[in-house]
């Protein structure tokens, strides 16, 4: 009797699953593979066609090869952007969790509010353009540097809380000075949660689309997501190329589904701790 | 505790160290240790982070003050006092943003924390299959913002669209749903729900984890049933859950933009154009200190949301 229901409960669970979120990827990657033609009747139907490598050919030679750049700029951005993060991000962690006092109270306040407070869009590109840095992709990395700071000095303060200072100090005995002792003996061990990082700072600032949108104006400066915008008014006729494009913007981030998806969800589950 | 941030490791921590001082004289050797710990720490840690942090981050923020009582064109701003903020709440279409990110921000987190919980439950339970069914829910979560919004604008097409066919079999059919101004706003609300609620389920599902099984036993004992169970015991233990779930998706309700910017782009008209919107369409139009002013607006409105929110929540912490 229990398992009868547990079974009616199960099959219920995986139809709900599957309509709500299993279709609409089918429909993205359904559209993306058809013929022009039967890709503007927007429906379900099976393709008639699978002109699945010609779509690809179309959508990556498309506006002078516009999608090529793009996924050039937005992999620097991300690799860049995340890199320079975790390393500024575990050295505050390190100090603010080590070292209590004044300036470690400003500098919690300061993640707290780096939480909370929306950045002000105008100000900012007043900022970079007195910095002459607008409309230059190094301009757009300190900014999703600025951006993801808070979120990431929480989650490396909340480890190293976890190693035991003993270790720093036998590595003060042995002679080793501040940065030595980061370097070697600290970042290391933040390896779980650089991983942790990594995995969710990369794929919000690979997917970011505001902040490119404002800071990075320009078609030979166009990101990934700004690419889905423009052709979205350019292919108002060929939604298979426009499709072709979403399912290839999706394929970053499944393949990183697919295998890190426990890392993924356990780091984004840990930056809703309070600060 | 939800999270894996361990804020009793650190609360240990913090007690090992005010206890030090009292134990001096045996321990000489151990405190000039400690002494070059203390150097060791260098501030120097602080800066190229804190360098960036404030000149991106906390100057735009501290000069949206000044900029947004100014007519401002970049290069250079008059000062016009309060002119811009009055333009903001005597203008319909501006006001009306206002209002449109509360309504959004609330319908959003409420369906989150209520599906999210629901989900929680289903997907903590007996059932064989929910390794494949916390994936389906959360995979959402790290698609491109971009591209949700334009599949759905598809699949929400009147007529033709996949949404409106499956409504017809029921006679709810012919909803023009993003092209409607009573309409277009909680459609991309749902939306949102749809590609957030996976957040909301993961963290409740380490919050529901995070109860001690003992609970459910004296339940047992008492003779409750599944009911008892979810009311009396999972949903006050998972409060720390809900209280992130809610802060979460209200901050992000509140900011929201690049959803409602690629499905219905403010429109039909203004009504469903919300703060965000309105500063992009202002810096659009070169109206750049109306745009801060909208920035600044937003800001207080989040600080006055959330902030107490954030206090109130604190207070009623849950011990397990």
């Amino acid at each position: 009797m229990r398992g009868t229901r547990r079974l009616v409960v199960e099959i219920a669970a995986l139809a709900v699953g599957i309509v709500f979120f299993v279709i609409p990827f089918v429909f993205m990657f359904l559209t993306a593979v058809k013929t022009e033609d039967q890709s503007a009747d927007l429906s379900f139907a099976w393709p008639t066609s699978w002109p699945i490598l010609q779509n690809l050919k179309d959508v990556f030679s498309a506006r002078d090869y516009m999608l090529v750049t793009a996924f050039k700029n937005s992999i620097v951005l991300t690799v860049v952007s995340v890199a320079i993060l975790v390393v500024l991000g575990a050295m505050v962690g390190f100090v603010i969790q080590r070292r209590p006092g004044k300036l470690a109270t400003i500098a919690n306040l300061l993640v707290l509010s780096g939480l909370i407070i929306p950045p002000a869009v105008v100000p900012t590109i007043w900022v970079l353009q007195s910095i002459g840095l607008f409309k230059h992709l190094s301009g757009l990395i300190l900014v999703e540097i600025a951006f993801g700071l808070a979120f990431s000095v929480l989650l490396f303060r909340a480890f190293v809380a976890a190693i035991p200072r003993e270790l720093d100090e036998a590595a003060i005995i042995d002679g080793a000075g501040p940065w030595t002792l980061f370097f070697r003996v600290i970042f290391p061990l933040l390896r779980p949660v650089v991983i942790t990082v990594v995995l969710t700072q990369s794929v919000l600032i690979f997917n970011d689309f505001v902040n490119p949108l404002y800071f990075l104006p320009g078609d030979e400066n166009a990101t990934v997501q700004l690419t889905l915008y423009n052709f979205l008014s350019q292919f108002s006729t060929q939604y298979n190329l426009l499709f072709m494009n979403i399912v290839l913007v999706t394929v970053p981030p499944l393949i990183m589904f697919i295998f890190f998806n426990r890392k993924i969800v356990s780091g984004m589950t840990a930056g809703a701790v309070k600060g | 505790m939800v999270t894996e941030s361990r804020p009793g490791e650190a609360r240990a921590a913090g007690l090992r160290e005010s206890a030090e001082p009292g134990r001096s004289a045996p321990r000489a050797r151990t405190n000039r240790v400690r002494g070059t710990v203390q150097r060791t720490y260098t501030p120097w840690f602080y800066v190229p982070a804190g360098v960036i942090y404030l000149v991106i981050f906390i100057v735009p923020t501290v000069m949206s003050f000044w900029f947004a009582l100014t007519r401002w064109t970049l290069f250079d701003a008059k000062f016009i006092g309060l002119d811009n903020f009055k333009q903001f709440f005597s203008e319909q279409a501006l006001r009306s943003g206002l209002w449109h990110t509360v309504v959004y921000a609330i319908v959003t987190s409420g369906l989150k924390v209520v599906l999210g919980l629901l989900f929680a439950v289903l997907l903590t339970s007996a059932i064989r299959i929910r390794g494949l069914l916390r994936s389906l829910v959360f995979f959402p979560v790290l698609v491109s913002t971009v591209a949700v919004g334009i599949t759905f604008s598809v699949l929400l097409q009147p007529d033709t669209g996949a949404v409106d066919t499956v409504l017809r079999v029921v006679g709810l059919g012919d909803q023009d749903w993003l092209g409607s101004p009573t309409t277009a706003l909680l459609s991309v609300a749902l939306v949102d729900v749809w590609k957030g609620v996976g957040l909301a389920t993961v963290i409740y599902i380490a919050g529901v984890l995070s109860i001690p099984q003992e609970y459910y036993e004296a339940v047992d004992v008492d003779g409750g049933g599944a009911w008892d169970k979810f009311w009396n015991i999972t949903l006050p233990l998972s409060r720390p859950a809900t209280f992130s779930v809610i802060l979460l998706s209200f901050i992000g309700g509140l900011r929201s933009f690049d959803l409602i910017w690629t499905m219905t782009g403010g429109g039909p008209g203004f009504s469903s154009d919300v703060i965000a919107s309105v500063i992009y369409k202002e810096y659009q139009a070169g109206f750049f200190g109306l745009a801060t002013a909208g920035n600044v607006v937003l800001f207080i409105f989040v600080t006055l949301i959330v902030y107490p929110l954030f206090r109130w929540m604190s207070s009623k912490e849950v011990d397990l």
